[in-house]
């Protein structure tokens, strides 16, 4: 889909901003440009667009070098979100939306259609704020719409510069969940910068990690993390990788069945019975078969004269996709030092235990040393 | 001495209707050629790599100011005559007024341009305008507020200026003032200095909700909160 090839940039002052930089990122991948500050990889993105001209190298789109298209047009086929956002103060978010359809010349009822279903798609209900303007919206709704904006025409492929930059952590993180819903559903292709290692083993498919201009490694996250090139990179992902690690993996992916769960309505005596027979201080309680309903404790069941007296709500429970390192928060916040994973109808599917989990990174392990 | 030009006032109020429209109309024809020239002068030396020339453009226009009105009307006249244009009237005042209103305007357009937010540029840019499409849909509509503030300022003071330029027989509020000076007639002076007045003020509260007028609705409402 885009492959750069041997791309440089050299600056009028003499800076050598992006060196010999040579990368691919395929149809409908998720692309994340990450390093510090000055690295390069803002003038690699803008240089995709020819926001920033190619001191040497190519660039090619769909096999097409964009050096030979008319710039305009070009743009005009990529979308494009930036950190600052740069929405029009003085248009609507429906116009703002339908920017870049406006200069395709689509029919305006088309154009509002468009942003109706964008607004939609953003999570922002289109009849309160289509005919708002930008200075009647909060920092992430504006952000949403300058993600909207940026798929005005319904680009295949999109530029984005930290576009979850300027907000804070609570909505960033919601943005960049709701975010990565939508690229489930768009499979769009993505080139994105970053300086958040987080939001990047967060987001990406792939990550080009970069410094002073050059391209140091070039992976998916699950490799930047298991097997940094350098010490650079090492360093850079942090101390904590094993645990960024976690994210990557899915409650499911490590959750083992439920083997031993007792009725509510059972008898005290029949709990500790179970708990006896396993050699187990906890067992989880369910009601109808496999409704999770919390925890039974040993220690509670003396003075309890039923189950249910004795039941422990659980804090938190897990779903199938939550990701490993927040189901780990969960479980060292959690009595029993497990989390049930539900689904959507409150069903115990599976148990999380730290056991389970060091089996999972020990198996990670070997295959690394493998 | 008031009682007295009130008296005049009402006792020839065409006459006093017919100088302000005079007035006026020297007033109106020189700041259209002024925003004219100003605007376009400002939106030229706003492009990128002119800061020298903006610049330079406006410390031109700054001491074209400095100059006296009644030394830049001489020196038009003088123009004037060595191009055979008339040099006496109209035109040498309205030419003057044009060069006065120049600064301001210049200035605004160029200040304005500038400050456009580089997000909005960059985002408009990376969607595909062009220089033209992006001047037009994004810039001008951001800095039309900015530029209307200094033709209010070139008009109110142009309004001050132009009753002068009646020394040069141009017409206007200046002639009962004048008149009156050269007759002793105070009521004269007076009547014509009040009518001077209101004319500024006036102008100058109708370019205030012009400004406002123009002002887009969503950069008005950014203000308020």
């Amino acid at each position: 889909m885009i492959r750069l090839e041997n791309v440089s940039k050299v600056f009028a002052d003499g800076t050598e901003a992006v060196r010999d930089v040579s990368l691919e990122i395929a149809q409908g991948e998720f692309c994340v440009f990450l390093g510090p500050s000055g690295c390069g990889k803002t003038t690699s993105l803008k240089m995709i667009n020819r926001l920033i001209p190619i001191t040497s190298g190519k660039i090619y789109i769909d096999g097409v070098d964009t050096q030979q298209r008319n710039i305009n047009e070009l743009r005009r086929d990529i979308g494009y979100a930036i950190q600052n956002i740069g929405l029009f103060p003085h248009l609507t978010v429906a116009q703002n939306i339908a920017t870049v359809p406006m200069l395709k010349h689509w029919p305006r009822e088309r154009q509002r259609a468009r942003a109706r279903e964008l607004l939609d798609l953003v999570g922002m209900p289109a009849d309160t704020f289509i005919d708002r303007y930008p200075s009647e919206l909060s920092g992430g709704q504006q952000q949403r719409v300058g993600v909207a904006r940026c798929l005005g025409a319904d680009p295949p492929l999109l530029l984005m510069d930290e576009p979850f930059g300027a907000i804070d952590p609570i909505t960033r993180h919601k943005l960049q969940e709701e975010f990565l819903k939508i690229q489930e559903r768009l499979q769009k292709t993505i080139a994105f910068v970053t300086h958040d290692i987080d939001e990047a083993i967060k987001m990406g498919d792939t990550v080009a990690l970069m410094k002073d201009g050059e391209l140091i490694q070039y992976a998916d996250p699950a490799t930047l993390l298991a097997e940094p090139k350098d010490r650079f990179v090492r360093d850079f992902v942090g101390a904590d990788r094993v645990l960024k690690g976690l994210r990557l993996l899915r409650a499911r992916d490590v959750m083992r069945a439920p083997r031993h769960t007792i009725e509510i309505d059972e008898s005290v005596d029949r709990a500790v019975e179970v708990l006896d027979e396993h050699r187990r201080s906890w067992l989880p309680a369910v009601e109808d078969g496999s409704r999770f309903v919390g925890w039974i404790e040993r220690e509670d069941l003396e003075s309890s004269a039923s189950l249910r007296d004795a039941l422990t709500p659980a804090v938190s429970t897990a779903a199938p996709r939550t990701p490993l390192n927040e189901a780990l928060s969960m479980m060292l916040g959690s009595a029993t030092g497990s989390v049930a994973v539900l689904d959507n109808e409150d069903q115990l599917v599976g148990l999380l235990s730290f056991a389970a989990i060091r089996d999972v990174l020990a198996i990670d392990d070997e295959s690394e040393n493998g | 001495m008031i009682q007295q030009a009130w008296q005049y006032m009402v006792e020839y109020p065409d006459k006093l209707l017919g100088w302000t429209w005079q007035h006026l109309q020297i007033v109106l024809i020189a700041n259209a050629a002024a925003v004219l020239i100003g605007v376009l002068v400002g939106m030229w030396v706003s492009g990128r790599g002119r800061e020298h020339i903006a610049d330079g453009v406006i410390y031109a226009a700054s001491i074209l100011m400095t100059i006296p009105s009644l030394a830049l009307f001489g020196i038009l006249m003088g123009i004037l005559y060595a191009i055979s244009l008339p040099s006496i009237g109209v035109l040498p005042v309205i030419i003057a007024l044009t060069l006065y209103g120049l600064l301001p305007i210049i200035r605004n357009t160029h200040t304005a341009l500038r400050e456009v937010d580089p997000a909005m540029i960059e985002a408009g840019r990376g969607m595909g305008m062009n220089g033209l499409q992006l001047l037009l849909r994004v810039k001008m509509p951001l800095a039309v507020p900015v530029i209307l503030a200094g033709l209010r300022q070139a008009m109110v003071m142009n309004i001050g200026i132009a009753a002068i330029g009646s020394y040069l027989g141009a017409g206007g509020l200046g002639q009962p003032i004048f008149r009156g000076l050269a007759n002793y007639r105070k009521d004269l002076v007076l009547a014509g200095a009040i009518a001077v007045s209101v004319l500024a003020v006036v102008t100058d509260l109708v370019m205030a909700g012009v400004e406002k007028l123009v002002t887009p609705k969503g950069v008005r409402m950014g203000r308020k909160s």
